[in-house]
C-alpha cells in the first residue's frame, strides 16, 4: 500500500475495515465499482463539455457527481484534480478547465493502475494483506 | 415487521437513497454492520415508490442530496408530507446554506461525506425521538389550550410542528381522544403509543378531498377526520398532516412565486424602490424555521415564514419591487405581526425587524402570504391568507416578487409519481389563519394584480404542464417501476452480483438523467424545472387547476380586482373567506 500512498486517504481503510467474513473481497468489490461508475461520468463530463461549451453549471454539476464518487473510496490525488476543474468552472475558465479534465483523467487512468496492482498482490500474498494506515488514525 | 422493541435499534429498517451505486454499496454495508435492516435505492423516485408500496416498513431514509432524477430536498419533502420518516441527508457539500436548506426542508440531520460508521451508528436517536414526540402530541392535545401546544410545538419544534390549528377542537376532552385511540386500527400492531398513519396517495387524496368539502376558511382537524371517515386514524394523525401540508404549500408557492416573478422580472424592472430591497434582505437575512409543522394558526407570522421560507436563502437577485405605498404596508403588517407575535416559535426566526414601517398600517394587522403554489408556473390560488371581506389592496406579493430567482439547485424532477389531491381546496383551507386576525389588510387581490404580468407568460404553461403532468405522470411511473426490478434493493448480498447488478442500475441512472428532456410535460416557458419534482402534489385536480388557468385569465385582463371579487368565485372562497 506504500505505493499508493497519497492517491488514497483514509476513507479506503475504513472500506478494508468493513471487509469480514460475509464479504471477504469487499474493498475490491467497491473499487471495482467505483471505476465501472467513474468512467461513465467521467464520460458524462467529456460529453457535456463537448456538447455544451462554456455551460459551466452544467459541467461543475457533473464534476461534482464524480467528485462524490471520488469521497467513497477516498481517491484523494483525483479528488484534488476534480476540485480544481471546479474551481475553473467557478472562474468559468473554459481552457483552464480542459487541462484539468485531462488531469482529472490521468489520475482516474494512474489509479487504477496501482489499485490493479494492489488487489493483485493481495491476492497473491493471501488473506492477511490490507492497506497500512496512516500514522495517527 | 417493526424493528423489535426489545432490543432497538437492532434491527432499524433502514432505507438508503443514494445515485452513486459505489457510495451505496458502502452505505449498506456500513448500516449492516450496525446491525440495521438495509434496503438501498439508487433512484428518489423509486424509493417513493417503494414507501409508498411498503407503508410502515421503514423506520427512517437516508438520501443523499444531489441525485440526478429529483432533487433530495424534494424528496425529503415528499416523505416528510406522505410518510412521516424521519430523514437524514447526505452530501459532500457541507455549506451552511445548505445544511440549513435541508433542514428547512424537514432533515432531522445532515452529514458529510464521507460518512463514518459511528455517525451512522447514532441514527436511531432520529426515529425515537420522533416517537417520543408522536406521544407528547397525542398527549398535548387534549386538555391544552393554543398556548400550551404552541410551547410543545416550540420543544419539540425540530422534529415534528405540533402547531394547532386554533379551533374548538384542541380543548377536546381526554376522553375523545381516548376513543380515538380505541378505534384505531393500528396496522403496526397496537402500543401505548399511537401507531404512525402512512398518508398514502388515497389517504392524502381524502384529506384533501375533506378539506376542500369544508372549506379551507373552515376547517379543522376533527372535520377533516369526520369527513374523511376512514378508520384508524386519529384526529392528531389530520392536525400533524394539515400542518406539513400547510407548509408544504407555502413553500411550494414561494417558489412558483419566485420563479414567475423571476420570469417577469422585466416587467418590474422599472419600479424599483429602496424599501423593497429592505425587504428583500430582511426576509433573506432570516434563518430557515419550519422543518416539519405547517404554520401555525396563530402564528400568522408562520404562514409568512411559509411564504419566506427556504427559497430565499438561495435568492441573490434582485428584481425591484412594483413600487406602491400598499407595498409598504404589507410590508409593516408583516413586520407588525411578527413582532406581536414574539412568542411564537418563529419569531426568532423571522426578524422583520429591519422592513421599514408604514404609517397607516395597523399593527395588529397581518397577512399571511402563503404564496400561489406556482409550481412551474401554476399558480395556485391557495396561498393568500386573508381575514375574510377584506379586500383592500395590498402589494405585498408584488414585494415579494422581487424575491430572489428560484432556487435553481433543485435539478429537474421529471413526471409526477402520484396524483395529487386538488390543490384549490387546500388554498380554501389556508384561510382558517385567517381567522385569527383581527383585521388583516388583505393584499391578494393586489398583489395578484401585481404580479398579473408574470401569470401572463405562466398561465399557458400552467395549462399546458397540467395536462402534461397528467400524462407523464402514469408513463414515467411505469418507467421508472422497471428499475424496481433491479437487485439494487432489499439487497442482501453484497458480493459479485454487485457488480452486475450495476450495469442495469447504471443504465436507469443514465436514462433518468435524460429523463428531463425526454419528458414533455413542462414545456414551461422560462421556468427552470426545479419545481416540477413537488408538481405531483401541486397540481391537484387538473379540473381545478384548468378553472384556475382560466380565472388568471382574467386577472390579465382587469387591474382592477376588487369589483372582480364576483368574477372568482372559487378565488373568492378560497382566498377571502
Amino acid at each position: 500500500m506504500q505505493r499508493t500512498k497519497g492517491y488514497l486517504d483514509e476513507q479506503f481503510c475504513q472500506i478494508e475495515d468493513l471487509q469480514d467474513e460475509t464479504s471477504p473481497n469487499f474493498a475490491e468489490e467497491v473499487v471495482s465499482l467505483f471505476f465501472k461508475d467513474s468512467v461513465r461520468l467521467v464520460t458524462n463530463i467529456e460529453q457535456a463539455m463537448e456538447k455544451y461549451p462554456e455551460d459551466f453549471n452544467r459541467w461543475d454539476a457533473h464534476m461534482q457527481q464524480l467528485k462524490g464518487s471520488c469521497y467513497s473510496i477516498g481517491a484523494s490525488k483525483m479528488n484534488n484534480e476534480c476540485t480544481l476543474f471546479r474551481n475553473n468552472c467557478g472562474q468559468e475558465n473554459a481552457e483552464g478547465c480542459m487541462r484539468s479534465f485531462q488531469k482529472v483523467k490521468r489520475e482516474h487512468a494512474i489509479l487504477r493502475q496501482k489499485l490493479e496492482s494492489y488487489f493483485q498482490l493481495l491476492r497473491q500474498a493471501g488473506p492477511a494483506g490490507t492497506a497500512t494506515r496512516p500514522a495517527g488514525k | 415487521m417493526a424493528a423489535d422493541a426489545t432490543v432497538f435499534p437492532y434491527g432499524l429498517r433502514v432505507l438508503v437513497v443514494d445515485d452513486d451505486p459505489t457510495w451505496l454499496k458502502i452505505l449498506e454495508k456500513m448500516l449492516r454492520k450496525c446491525s440495521y435492516e438495509v434496503t438501498t435505492c439508487g433512484l428518489a423516485r423509486v424509493a417513493l415508490e417503494i414507501l409508498r408500496e411498503r407503508k410502515s416498513k421503514f423506520d427512517i431514509v437516508i438520501s443523499d442530496v444531489n441525485m440526478p432524477d429529483m432533487d433530495g430536498f424534494k424528496l425529503l419533502e415528499h416523505i416528510g408530507l406522505e410518510m412521516d420518516l424521519p430523514v437524514i441527508m447526505m452530501s459532500i457539500d457541507g455549506e451552511t446554506s445548505r445544511v440549513m436548506k435541508g433542514v428547512q426542508h424537514g432533515a432531522c440531520d445532515y452529514l458529510l461525506k464521507p460518512v463514518r460508521m459511528k455517525e451512522l451508528r447514532n441514527i436511531w436517536q432520529h426515529v425515537y425521538r420522533k416517537r417520543m414526540h408522536e406521544v407528547k402530541e397525542i398527549e398535548g392535545h387534549d386538555s391544552c389550550d393554543d398556548l400550551q401546544i404552541l410551547r410543545y410545538g416550540f420543544e419539540g419544534f425540530d422534529e415534528k410542528g405540533i402547531f394547532i390549528t386554533a379551533d374548538s377542537d384542541t380543548t377536546r376532552k381526554r376522553k375523545d381522544l381516548d376513543k380515538d385511540h380505541a378505534d384505531q386500527d393500528s396496522s403496526d400492531g397496537a402500543t401505548a403509543k399511537k401507531a404512525r398513519v402512512v398518508w398514502s396517495v388515497d389517504l392524502h387524496q381524502k384529506f384533501v378531498n375533506a378539506v376542500n368539502q369544508i372549506g379551507f376558511d373552515k376547517v379543522g382537524p376533527k372535520k377533516i377526520l369526520d369527513l374523511m371517515n376512514v378508520p384508524g386514524i386519529t384526529r392528531e394523525n389530520v392536525a400533524s398532516h394539515l400542518q406539513k401540508y400547510r407548509l408544504y404549500l407555502g413553500r411550494l408557492q414561494k417558489q412558483n412565486e419566485e420563479r414567475i416573478l423571476g420570469a417577469a422580472r422585466q416587467d418590474f424592472s422599472n419600479k424599483g424602490t429602496s424599501e423593497n430591497l429592505n425587504l428583500r434582505s430582511s426576509f433573506q437575512d432570516q434563518p430557515s424555521n419550519v422543518s416539519s409543522g405547517y404554520p401555525h394558526a396563530s402564528q400568522k407570522i408562520q404562514g409568512q415564514s411559509s411564504m419566506l421560507d427556504s427559497q430565499l436563502e438561495d435568492t441573490k437577485c434582485t428584481v425591484p419591487l412594483p413600487a406602491s405605498d400598499k407595498s409598504r404596508n404589507s410590508v409593516n403588517d408583516v413586520a407588525d405581526s411578527q413582532n406581536v407575535a414574539d412568542a411564537s416559535p418563529l419569531s426568532g426566526v423571522l426578524s422583520f425587524k429591519g422592513l421599514p414601517v408604514n404609517q397607516d398600517n395597523n399593527p395588529s394587522e397581518t397577512m399571511i402570504m402563503e404564496c400561489q403554489t406556482w409550481n412551474g408556473g401554476v399558480p395556485s390560488k391557495q396561498f393568500m391568507q386573508y381575514p375574510k371581506h377584506n379586500h383592500a389592496r395590498c402589494d405585498l406579493l408584488g414585494d415579494y416578487a422581487c424575491l430572489p430567482k428560484p432556487d435553481l439547485e433543485h435539478p429537474a424532477a421529471p413526471g409526477n409519481f402520484f396524483t395529487p389531491p386538488p390543490l384549490i381546496s387546500m388554498s380554501c383551507s389556508m384561510e382558517l389563519d385567517a381567522r385569527n386576525f383581527s383585521d388583516v389588510k388583505p393584499a391578494l387581490l393586489d398583489c395578484i394584480k401585481s404580479l398579473s404580468p408574470a401569470l401572463t407568460c405562466t398561465v399557458d404553461s400552467v395549462s399546458v404542464q397540467l395536462s402534461d403532468s397528467v400524462v407523464t405522470s402514469t408513463s414515467s411511473d411505469r418507467k421508472f417501476s422497471t428499475v424496481e426490478g433491479l437487485p439494487y434493493f432489499d439487497q442482501t448480498n453484497s458480493q459479485g452480483p454487485l457488480f452486475r447488478s450495476q450495469e442495469p442500475s447504471t443504465t436507469c441512472g443514465l436514462d433518468l438523467a435524460s429523463l428531463p428532456e425526454d419528458l414533455p410535460s413542462y414545456p414551461l416557458q422560462g421556468v427552470p424545472f426545479e419545481n416540477i419534482g413537488l408538481s405531483s402534489i401541486d397540481l391537484f385536480h387538473y379540473n381545478d387547476t384548468m378553472l384556475l388557468a382560466g380565472l388568471q385569465s382574467n386577472w390579465y385582463d382587469d387591474q382592477e380586482f376588487i369589483s372582480e371579487t364576483t368574477d372568482y368565485p372559487l378565488m373568492d372562497g378560497c382566498l377571502f373567506a
